[in-house]
């Protein structure tokens, strides 16, 4: 039961050429992300001081960035206070590792999943396979994703490529492969197909020795792990089990307790566009009686992971992404990602902040890590809409120059320089010729009266790489005489 | 009040007539136009593809040609933008890396300096009512630089709403980026025309007879796909209502009047 | 080096370190200029805001004051057909002394198979906000032990109001313990994954009531 793997993915346009050609795959994005996208602005119109909230969100984030260091050992310390073991992990595979080591230790052979980025950035559930651990995903969309032997292509709907006639199939054909047998027949309603995955995975729940978790928010005053919801697959894995491995990224700490009451406004909005969540767990290590009464796991552990984030980092325009709260609102906005799909990614972070997350956890030398900067028109929407303001174009801009120019990075924790990609040699060569040109209006001139003369043999199509603009668009009509031109002619030269 | 206008390359190579309209209107309004020859383009091709570096040059220019200019005007939200947002950036950036304050200071002091038109009318000038006479039903696009960027919010809608003879009519999802995004349009061409598709779509269902915005490579693109009936075989795409509209650029509606008419 | 080092380390190069070194007291520069609040109340609109948005959100709710509460919550268990009813040990005793359901004592070693035979519970709440329609668990005896209101299908709470319904999500952090584990609730369980088509009750309880009761 392994999920895609994300190597070797195309470059992003050839990816988005199959979404964009894909016409129930498109329908199902619009409507999806229309509607989200609407019930967002009015949970977010409701709240006077949203501005606000987002500017104390952003600064509490980049404070805790700051002092990255210093948090992290108050939280590791409150942790073990309260019963929790800490382990540190630089990189996915040795994340992978403790986590399989601690499930070998219970003994058990199972594991239930709380939805988290984290353990699929890592590839968690593949580890654990061939380390003869079955992962269960309990959040339904996931277990779709599961199910239907797939990727998902959001970060909060996982299965939003998928429409109700398809996760219906999907159920008939894999929850009997897996534990109890969808329900027969089976409609495609939603609330019949939710009924089915309650039924499918309540059994799961309910034997489960061991969970395994991400986390939204840590205290690190306090300790407290905090994981936002809807279904109560949550509640189930934090609550039931007798180990619970949360595995979740270093940015993820906050200072104090106080600090959640702006993230517990402004995710929940951002996010489902609801006042709030179904469902919110607050739990410090083994809570007060110590996992004494039999509520709540007698085991915790905390896996901080690193995997690129510290690279991240170290740049001063990028890692600004560090402040994500993965709400999701940026791919809801995003008409680049409603095109092209969360597949066309080639990453657990798809849209606009997976374009500029993912060069940066994972670098720049892939074919579609080097492709994802240029994935946006730079329309500014995922900026206008992030709940806690990252400059996603700027960090595009940044991610571009990177790629086309070459420049610092930080790889695995040393300082090196990004040589230019080799696959935009002629386009270097193509934007040092414009400057050129444009940087002497005589030529400019000259150039324009070339043009002038021989518009009328303007072709339609173009060859090279301009057949990319006239395969699908006309050129635009070349004028007699340039303003420049015009302006000489009727006012005299310019001053 | 003397302006120097920013006419931008694209609108210099390819739509002269935006501006000339931009010099009528200003003209009729009481405002005098200058044109420094020194200017070219202001880099946001090369910047926004990742080419920081050679928008340098393009930056010292465009400063050195507006120098001694109080109000630099240009029908163009993406280019204001770019000296606005941007240069000041680029400047800080070349500072932190050890090159000196030169380009910060050029860019300090030209982009205060710099308005958008429908910002300037509205905003420097005063006025919304601008005179002009254009008997057709008109939809809008807010391109995103000028919409997001600048925000220049319904300066533009308010402008067109009070030209006479005008019929404005709402484009749906007017917020949504028309997929133009410059090199984008070539770098991720099916996804660049999808949106431009749709966009052309929207408009052509208002039944307005002119697509307008604020900023011509937009409008190319949009007018790109408006006259290729034939979009590429297999690129799904909404059938553009026939007759489709043609696009416009805003300065030359708002430099239409009843006794001249419009641009010949 | 451990990874704890590593990690340290590459964040101290990622970072310009502050001056003073990393004992050095951090004040945060946070903007708190938000809303403590959004809006004015009198104690009665709190309490109708917090019904509206727990209805919005397909709770049930119902008022009462304190003699009518065991009568509605005996009728509320009938009309759903429960027979059995799980009982937190801190659960004021009138609270059900008009229900005629069997009770079931949550003990330590209660399985969860065993939770899940039972249909109903009704409990207390640590605090209720007013402006998301949530209902905060903290364990106390009048709740007991998380599991309980999660495997019942049905999940009767009762708050006491006004005295236990704060405006905001910021008053409410000021009330509540973080040592204590903590359970919020806006609604009965939920999923949007199908379509983003929002669909009430997943695993949670599926039906969940809302008793407000005091003087009315």
């Amino acid at each position: 039961m392994t999920g895609g793997t994300y190597l070797g993915m195309p470059a992003f346009p050839v990816a988005a050429r199959e979404a964009v050609r894909d016409g129930v795959l498109r329908a199902n994005l619009r409507r999806a992300t229309h509607t989200i996208r609407d019930r967002r602005a009015r949970a977010v119109a409701e709240l006077a001081d949203w501005d606000r909230l987002r500017a104390a969100g952003a600064a509490v984030k980049d404070h805790t960035l700051r002092h990255l260091d210093r948090y992290l050992l108050q939280l590791e310390e409150a942790v073990n206070a309260a019963g929790g073991t800490v382990h540190w992990a630089v990189d996915a595979d040795e994340a992978n590792r403790i986590v399989t080591e601690i499930v070998r230790a219970t003994g058990e052979r199972e594991v239930v999943k709380v939805k988290s980025m984290a353990t699929q950035e890592i590839g968690l559930n593949e580890a654990l396979e061939a380390a003869g651990i079955a992962a269960y995903e309990t959040d339904l969309a996931e277990l779709i994703v599961q199910l239907g032997h797939d990727r998902p292509s959001h970060i909060l709907v996982p299965a939003i490529h998928r429409n109700r006639a398809e996760i219906r199939d999907i159920f008939r054909a894999e929850m009997g492969r897996w534990g109890r047998p969808a329900p027969d027949p089976l409609g495609d309603d939603p609330r019949e197909l939710a009924e089915a995955a309650r039924l499918h995975l309540r059994e799961k729940f309910l034997h489960a020795k061991v969970a395994v978790s991400g986390a939204n928010f840590m205290v690190a005053e306090t300790g407290t792990m905090v994981v936002f919801e809807s279904e109560g697959n949550g509640r189930m894995c934090l609550t039931l089990p007798e180990t619970l491995i949360s595995v979740v990224g270093i940015e993820k700490v906050v200072p104090t307790f106080r600090d959640l009451e702006i993230f517990l406004q402004t995710l929940p909005r951002s996010s489902t566009a609801e006042r709030m969540n179904p469902y919110t767990t607050m739990w410090t290590g083994l809570g007060p009686s110590r996992g004494a009464d039999g509520d709540g796991p007698s085991a915790f552990h905390l896996v901080l992971l690193d995997n690129g984030r510290t690279d991240t980092l170290a740049d001063e325009t990028g890692r600004q992404a560090l402040r994500c709260i993965r709400c999701s609102a940026c791919l809801n906005v995003c008409p680049v990602y409603e095109r092209a799909g969360g597949h066309a990614y080639g990453s657990v972070y798809p849209g606009p902040i997976g374009a500029v997350l993912s060069p940066q956890l994972r670098g720049t030398d892939s074919d579609i890590d080097a492709s994802l900067p240029f994935a946006s028109t730079l329309c500014g929407a995922c900026y206008e809409v992030c709940p806690v303001a990252i400059d996603i174009p700027e960090i595009l801009v940044h991610l571009r120059e990177r790629v086309a120019q070459g420049g610092p990075a930080t790889r695995d924790g040393i300082r090196v320089r990004i040589r230019p990609a080799h696959g935009h040699a002629a386009e270097r060569a193509a934007m040092r010729a414009a400057r050129l040109l444009l940087d002497r209006p005589g030529a400019l001139r000259a150039g324009e009266r070339l043009l002038a003369r021989a518009r009328r043999l303007a072709p339609r199509r173009l060859p090279g790489p301009g057949r990319a603009w006239t395969d699908t668009r006309e050129l635009p009509p070349v004028p007699a005489e340039s303003f420049r031109d015009w302006w000489t002619r009727e006012r005299g030269t310019g001053r | 009040m003397r302006v120097a206008l920013f006419v931008t390359c694209v609108n210099d190579v390819l739509y002269p007539r935006t501006g000339i309209a931009v010099v009528r209107l200003l003209e009729r309004l009481g405002v005098d136009v200058d044109f420094p020859a020194g200017q070219t383009c202001c880099g946001q091709p090369q910047y926004n593809t990742g080419y920081r570096h050679e928008t340098e040059p393009l930056l010292r220019r465009t400063a050195e040609a507006f120098a001694g200019h109080e109000y630099v005007v240009t029908p163009s939200g993406s280019c204001a933008a770019m000296i606005r947002e941007h240069y000041p950036r680029i400047g800080r950036k070349a500072e932190r890396e050890g090159r000196g304050s030169g380009l910060a200071d050029a860019a300090r002091s030209l982009a205060p300096r710099v308005h958008e038109l429908t910002e300037f009318l509205v905003d420097v000038l005063g006025v919304t009512d601008v005179g002009a006479y254009f008997p057709h039903t008109v939809t809008y696009h807010p391109s995103c630089h000028g919409l997001r960027g600048l925000g220049l919010g319904d300066r533009p809608r308010r402008l067109l709403a009070a030209v006479r003879g005008l019929r404005l009519v709402e484009l749906p999802g007017a917020e949504e980026c028309c997929g133009f995004g410059g090199t984008f349009a070539v770098k991720n061409p099916d996804v660049s025309t999808a949106m431009g598709t749709d966009k052309i779509a929207s408009a052509a269902a208002t039944g307005a007879e002119v697509l307008c915005g604020a900023d011509n490579s937009c409008l190319a693109h949009l007018d790109g796909l408006l006259r290729r009936a034939d979009v590429a075989p297999g690129t799904p795409h909404r059938p553009v209502p026939r007759p489709a509209p043609r696009t416009l650029h805003l300065a030359e509606i708002l430099a239409a009047t009843e006794e001249e008419g419009p641009l010949p | 080096m451990t990874s704890k080092d590593r990690i340290l380390a590459r964040i101290r190069r990622a970072v310009p370190q502050p001056p003073p070194g990393p004992d050095a007291p951090v004040a945060p520069q946070i903007p708190r200029d938000y809303l403590r609040v959004h809006g004015a109340r009198t104690p009665r609109e709190r309490v109708d805001l917090l019904a509206a948005n727990l209805t919005e959100y397909r709770a049930l709710v119902h008022r009462t004051d304190e003699d009518g509460l065991p009568l509605l919550l005996a009728r509320l268990l009938a009309e759903r057909g429960s027979r059995t009813v799980l009982v937190p040990p801190g659960l004021p005793p009138y609270w059900l002394s008009a229900a005629d359901q069997t009770r079931v004592h949550d003990r330590e070693a209660s399985t969860p198979q065993e939770l899940d035979r039972v249909d109903s519970v009704v409990t207390g709440c640590a605090l209720a906000v007013a402006e998301t329609g949530t209902v905060v668990l903290d364990g106390a005896p009048d709740q007991g032990r998380r599991r309980i209101t999660l495997i019942p299908d049905h999940h009767v709470c009762v708050i006491r109001v006004p005295d236990q319904v704060v405006d905001s999500v910021p008053q409410a952090l000021e009330g509540l313990d973080p040592a204590r584990t903590l359970t919020w609730i806006s609604g009965p369980s939920a999923t949007s994954d199908i379509e983003l088509d929002r669909v009430e009750g997943v695993h949670g309880p599926r039906t969940l009531e809302v008793v407000l009761v005091g003087a009315q």
